[in-house]
């Protein structure tokens, strides 16, 4: 008899604090909305991946594919899973490795006196975060053509000939990895400075006393307390293997360089929205995202075993 | 005697190691510097350059045949004008709707005695991690007829996980929680409490959302590929898209002759668009830079 009651009484009480907290969900209303709307109802539509979607039928309406992992099917079989696959991951892998390249930028300028040296460079080195992809890759190709840009203009100083890189293979990666370094490792190495500005002076007072070198200070004190930060955005990162942004990729592309450009994303973009194949495109696009989504988990659970570093 | 003792101290502390290592510092943050800022200069000057100069490499350090015709020429291409005044019109209105959304929902979810924080926690972090795809969203947008509008633009991709994440943390730590409770023995509801109190002590952080929203939005052209289709509607970055990188701007070329100094014009006015282009959203860091190591550090650090 005394469960219920008591039960009840929690359920008014429950009432009541969301009744007095009325205010606060008003305040996450139009954000809960939009989400539902533009990206929960999506996930919803991910099932045409297993259907013959048809605009006309609708989402529910469309027949099922048979077998139900038809699309799935045609992309593991098509030429294009491989080399995707391969160009995805070597560019993502390729990123990671340079992904000490903050972490070290945001060492060097802790360790600069603070004055107008250190605020120039850390006003610099963010300058180029701020610009857009599309004048991103506009620069590299201006400034690499042949036959009018810096690039060219140094092969002909040096007597070589200069070869055409946007339109090289084998360059892209390279070109892909360090522009992004050029333009986002000053903006990355903010979250690290964040954290070295965390450290209690005490530690460098202490260090001092025992005699100890810059060096030594870097090694003991500032890298151990940048792993936790380093970790939660390496397992970020792991999260996004096969995500790889679509933005940059596709403007870098062209016809020569289309072997080693041709990435997931713009591979989704190109069956769905230039060929319509609505279906097998959303196939692509799901199969990608439930790796994502299996590496991220499982790398969150090896690194909380490893390091008690997690993201939840 | 203790002053003394003290200068003494740092005449050990530094030793030369640590010279060394002082002056390989500043030697790299030099090298740096040149690798970031040579580029960017090399664009002004070669704006302001005879395009055939740039082109057979005589322009290093200072500009070359000076001239203005790469300027004058973006004043012969409305599309670029309109595509302005787009972007300035998305990323205005843009910036503003993404921080009603998104700071209003870190609030709420900042507070720990909303019931069904932890649901809501899920909801949107969730969304960081799985999402429907292009093409179901892209079917979603058409259902609720947002294609090729100016809605489309500013509202259906407004919410940002990760600003409300750094919103969330700042409110959580820079806002004093027995300021709540006062307000609330003054009989201040919490919509009031928040419009009243919490903004205006949260200068820093609206700063910061407003600079990365508005950053984005200037510099975004993949939603505008996907989801408009009329041309006028376009911002500037799909227009850039076009003059930079896929080259097909419309020009009506008359003799051999015309179509050379056409052509010519076409890449000086290259590095010109760069500038215009680039330049805005530069100048809008300094203003608000004050805020901005603040309120990023108190968002970043927890992540």
């Amino acid at each position: 008899m005394k469960a219920p009651k008591q039960q009840k009484g929690n359920t008014k009480n429950l009432w009541l604090r969301i009744r007095r907290n009325w205010g606060l969900y008003l305040l996450l209303l139009p954000a809960v909305i939009l989400l539902i709307c533009f990206t929960y109802r999506p996930m919803y539509g991910v099932l045409i991946a297993f259907k013959e979607y048809r605009p006309a039928d609708g989402i529910w309406g469309s027949a099922w594919s048979t077998p139900w992992y038809k699309h799935f099917k045609k992309f593991f079989d098509s030429y294009q899973f491989v080399n995707t696959i391969k160009n995805t991951l070597t560019i993502t892998l390729y990123s990671l490795l340079v992904f000490p390249i903050p972490i070290i930028l945001a060492l060097c300028i802790n360790q600069m006196k603070s004055g107008r040296f250190k605020k120039i460079f850390q006003t610099v080195t963010y300058m180029p975060h701020f610009i857009s992809t599309v004048v991103m890759v506009g620069l590299i190709t201006l400034l690499l053509s042949p036959g009018s840009g810096v690039f060219g203009a140094i092969c002909n100083v040096l007597g070589l000939e200069a070869p055409n890189l946007m339109g090289k293979a084998g360059a892209f990666k390279h070109l892909y990895v360090w522009s992004d370094v050029w333009q986002h490792a000053g903006w990355d190495s903010i979250i690290y400075i964040a954290a070295l500005s965390g450290i209690d002076p005490s530690l460098y007072e202490a260090a001092t006393v025992d005699g100890a070198t810059k060096m030594q200070k870097i090694k003991y004190i500032d890298i151990p307390m940048l792993i936790p930060t380093a970790v939660i955005m390496l397992i970020l990162r792991m999260g996004g293997l096969l995500g790889l942004g679509f933005e940059k990729v596709y403007l870098m592309q062209n016809d020569l360089n289309l072997v080693s450009s041709e990435v997931i994303s713009t591979y989704v973009y190109k069956i769905g929205v230039i060929n319509t194949q609505y279906s097998y495109s959303a196939a692509i696009n799901l199969f990608s995202t439930i790796v994502n989504f299996i590496l991220l988990l499982s790398v969150n659970k090896i690194s909380k075993r490893i390091s008690e570093n997690s993201l939840w | 005697m203790s002053e003394n003792r003290k200068k003494k101290d740092n005449r050990i502390r530094s030793g030369r190691p640590d010279e060394i290592f002082q002056m390989l510092l500043y030697l790299t943050a030099i090298i740096i510097l040149v690798i970031v800022l040579y580029p960017l200069y090399f664009v002004v000057i070669a704006s302001f350059s005879d395009p055939s100069a740039v082109g057979g490499g005589q322009v290093w350090l200072l500009p070359k045949g000076f001239t203005l015709d790469g300027y004058k020429e973006l004043f012969r291409h409305d599309e670029i004008w309109t595509g302005y005044a787009n972007t300035i019109l998305y990323t205005a209105v843009g910036t503003l709707v993404g921080l009603i959304v998104n700071l209003f929902a870190a609030y709420a979810l900042s507070r720990k005695d909303l019931v069904g924080r932890k649901f809501f926690n899920f909801m949107f972090i969730f969304t960081m991690f799985f999402n429907g795809g292009l093409i179901p969203t892209f079917l979603t947008i058409k259902d609720f007829n947002l294609y090729n509008t100016f809605a489309v633009m500013v509202l259906p991709f407004s919410v940002s996980v990760y600003n409300i994440i750094v919103a969330r943390t700042f409110f959580q730590n820079s806002i004093p929680s027995d300021l709540n409770d006062a307000a609330k023995i003054d009989g201040c509801g919490n919509l009031g409490y928040f419009f009243k109190i919490v903004l205006p002590l949260s200068k820093a952080i609206i700063s910061v959302i407003a600079l990365w929203t508005a950053v984005g939005m200037w510099n975004s052209y993949f939603n505008a590929l996907i989801y408009l289709k009329d041309a006028s509607r376009y911002p500037l970055q799909l227009i850039l898209r076009n003059i930079l990188i896929t080259n097909n701007l419309q020009m009506s070329f008359g003799s051999g002759e015309a179509m050379q100094i056409a052509l010519r014009l076409s890449n000086l006015m290259r590095y010109s668009v760069i500038i215009v282009s680039t330049v805005p959203i530069m100048c809008l860091y300094p203003f608000v830079q004050k805020y901005f190591n603040k309120g990023v550090m108190i968002g970043a650090v927890k992540g």
